[in-house]
């Protein structure tokens, strides 16, 4: 199949889509060769039942289920789910906002394989899960504090463990880094960078 | 005190009083293919629940990734699954391709196949060896790391490494191939069949090697879909499905192979499968090796331009391609805003990168599926009821490789 066929028949899908569930297609867009449909947040169990059972979809394989953290927009996440069906062989993403008080409702009834990754999307940003079986964080340590995929989390976390050898065992302590974390500008000054140098303030008081 | 203060409750017989068992499988078990916490609640020698603890292996790759430069993040997926590292790579290049727009010259193109299929057979030695291992066989794994061995040979001669690559770059592949490599891999594509008769001869009609494989971890169609998974665990229950033939990516499309595929869906069916892989795979790096030679091969192995660095000859010429060389490696290139799923079909199964990039010199936020997140998932699903032995036969079928799973 050619590009412009993919194309072709992903918008034919996203128009079937639109047509066929209005109330819970939001807006839907071919971009790279992938369409994306952007989903309500009421509207996603019934929307994944029915790309699952529907004939013209049968999306039954879940490939995939993560967030991105925006911080500065009022939904601070967006939930990204990827479906794949072996039938017709196409992919399809749906995204969904979410609010950081906001709570999502599981799809594991739906798709047994949503387990790991909704324990995975909840230990990494905090979200939360209506209707999960079994919430835990996954990935992090025992006992584990914060969000590590939330951009407000430092790469460098805040505790660091190390084996005592007098205590006989290992030891949290808060990070003490021995060289200050490395974070370079690449702004070039010729890409109208606007850089706040010392004194800059001077001149907006004298304004 | 046996004067019978304490009531008779210790003398009642086992039978009177039997209650399930929880021990910790791993995480130094050896067939627990690295470090897998496996919490197993028994019912005598049956498995009634399995409770993998997984993320011992945590390294944070996404949230690093999210500081660094494209061309910087690339060796993090070496490290991801590190028994195939190029066939990681792959993903994560083919995802920065697919947002730019580059076009592989030929020759990097058909070097990438000719080393992913290499990483294949990486793959499958590992897996088939070790999972023969943990049934208690003990020399499939000695022979199989020799050829493991002369294949990192070849990793090393192409790239300097034998692990850890860093080889597929965006925009087609580091270097070029000397010829003489070329050569070397024909060869040993020429012997490498009698090594695996070998290995075949010991395992295939091998009596213990059936009784502990044949209808062990049965895989349905329908479980396929609920448990999402991909590769030979799809291929072992008859479904033909591989992306290099579905969703043929880089130049798979004119390249002959077979998909094989099992029938029962069972840990044996499961070994056939991945035997068959290799040679298919076989095939497929003699089709590679011979394009390579003819005319329409050659040529550079990179797409000359923003994402990659100019030839040396060049640096010592023109000032302008120096300072590329410097803000290529300083600042690295700079990824039009978009989001992309890049996916391949890495020997455990469909390896992908999501990838949102913001216009910026590093992702925004790019996720990591792992195929072998998916089957490890099912662990509690499909070994409930086997026998306690059974699950290092299934933990060695499913192809688990931590770096990968924790992430």
């Amino acid at each position: 199949m050619s590009e412009a066929q993919k194309t072709a028949s992903l918008n034919e899908l996203g128009a079937l889509l639109d047509a066929k569930r209005p109330d819970c297609v939001a807006s839907w867009e071919v971009a790279f060769g992938e369409l994306t449909v952007t989903v309500p947040l009421a509207g996603i169990p019934a929307f994944i039942e029915f790309l699952k059972t529907d004939k013209a979809c049968k999306f039954s394989s879940l490939v995939d289920i993560t967030a991105v953290d925006y911080p500065t927009r009022e939904e601070r996440f967006d939930v990204v789910y990827h479906f794949l069906s072996m039938y017709t062989n196409q992919r399809i993403r749906v995204k969904v906002a979410v609010r950081e008080d906001e709570m999502v409702p599981s799809i594991t009834e739906v798709h047994p394989s949503a387990n790991w990754f909704e324990r995975e999307v909840f230990d990494m940003f905090g979200i939360l899960f209506t209707g999960h079986p079994d919430l835990r964080r996954i990935l992090t340590d025992y006992g584990f504090r914060g969000f590590p995929l939330r951009k407000d989390f430092p790469t460098t976390g805040y505790t660091e463990v190390r084996y005592d050898e007098v205590e006989k065992r290992v030891v949290y302590e808060p990070v003490s880094l021995t060289q200050e974390y490395r974070q370079f500008d690449f702004m070039s000054p010729w890409e109208g960078a606007n850089y706040i140098l010392p004194g800059d303030e001077k001149s907006d008081e004298a304004k | 005190m046996m004067d019978g203060s304490k009531g008779f409750e210790d003398a009642q017989s086992g039978e009177q009083k039997i209650r399930n068992f929880n021990i910790n499988f791993g995480p130094q078990h050896p067939a627990a293919h690295g470090v897998l916490r496996m919490v197993l609640e028994l019912d005598g020698e049956i498995v009634e629940r399995a409770d993998p603890h997984i993320g011992l292996l945590h390294r944070g790759t996404e949230k690093l990734m999210e500081s660094r430069t494209y061309l910087q993040n690339l060796p993090y997926f070496d490290r991801l699954d590190y028994v195939a590292p190029m066939n990681q790579e792959h993903a994560w290049c083919l995802a920065i391709e697919k947002l730019t727009g580059v076009e592989v010259p030929r020759r990097g193109s058909l070097i990438r196949v000719l080393f992913s299929e290499i990483g294949r057979i990486l793959n499958h030695l590992l897996n088939i060896t070790t999972q023969a291992m943990d049934v208690g066989a003990l020399t499939p794994p000695l022979w199989g790391f020799e050829e493991r061995e002369k294949l990192m040979i070849f990793y090393e001669r192409a790239c300097g490494a034998r692990l850890h690559a860093n080889y597929f770059r965006p925009g087609g592949v580091h270097q070029d191939l000397p010829e003489d490599l070329i050569n070397d891999i024909e060869t040993w594509a020429n012997e490498y069949p009698a090594k695996m008769d070998d290995i075949d001869g010991l395992l295939t009609e091998n009596r213990i090697f059936k009784q502990r494989n044949a209808d062990i971890g049965v895989v349905t169609e329908e479980e396929i879909l609920d448990w999402g998974y991909s590769g030979v665990m799809v291929r072992g229950s008859g479904l033909a499905w591989d992306l290099r033939r579905a969703q043929p990516y880089e130049c798979y499309d004119e390249f002959d192979f077979q998909i094989p595929v099992g029938k029962n869906g069972d840990c044996y069916d499961r070994y056939l499968v991945r035997m068959e892989e290799m040679r298919q795979s076989l095939s497929i790096i003699h089709q590679a090796i011979a394009k390579l030679r003819a005319p329409e091969g050659q040529g550079d192995v990179m797409a000359r331009g923003k994402l990659t660095p100019p030839k040396r000859g060049e640096m010592k010429r023109s000032m302008e391609s120096l300072i590329h060389h410097f803000k290529l490696y300083t600042e690295g290139f700079h990824v039009p805003a978009g989001e992309v799923y890049a996916a391949v079909e890495a020997p455990k199964g469909e390896f992908g990168v999501y990838l949102v990039a913001d216009g910026t010199n590093k992702p925004y936020r790019s996720k990591i599926r792992a195929p072998g997140y998916l089957h490890l998932q099912s662990m509690d699903h499909v070994a409930k009821g086997h026998q306690l032995a059974d699950v290092a036969a299934i933990i060695g079928t499913m192809d688990v490789v931590f770096g990968e799973i924790d992430r």
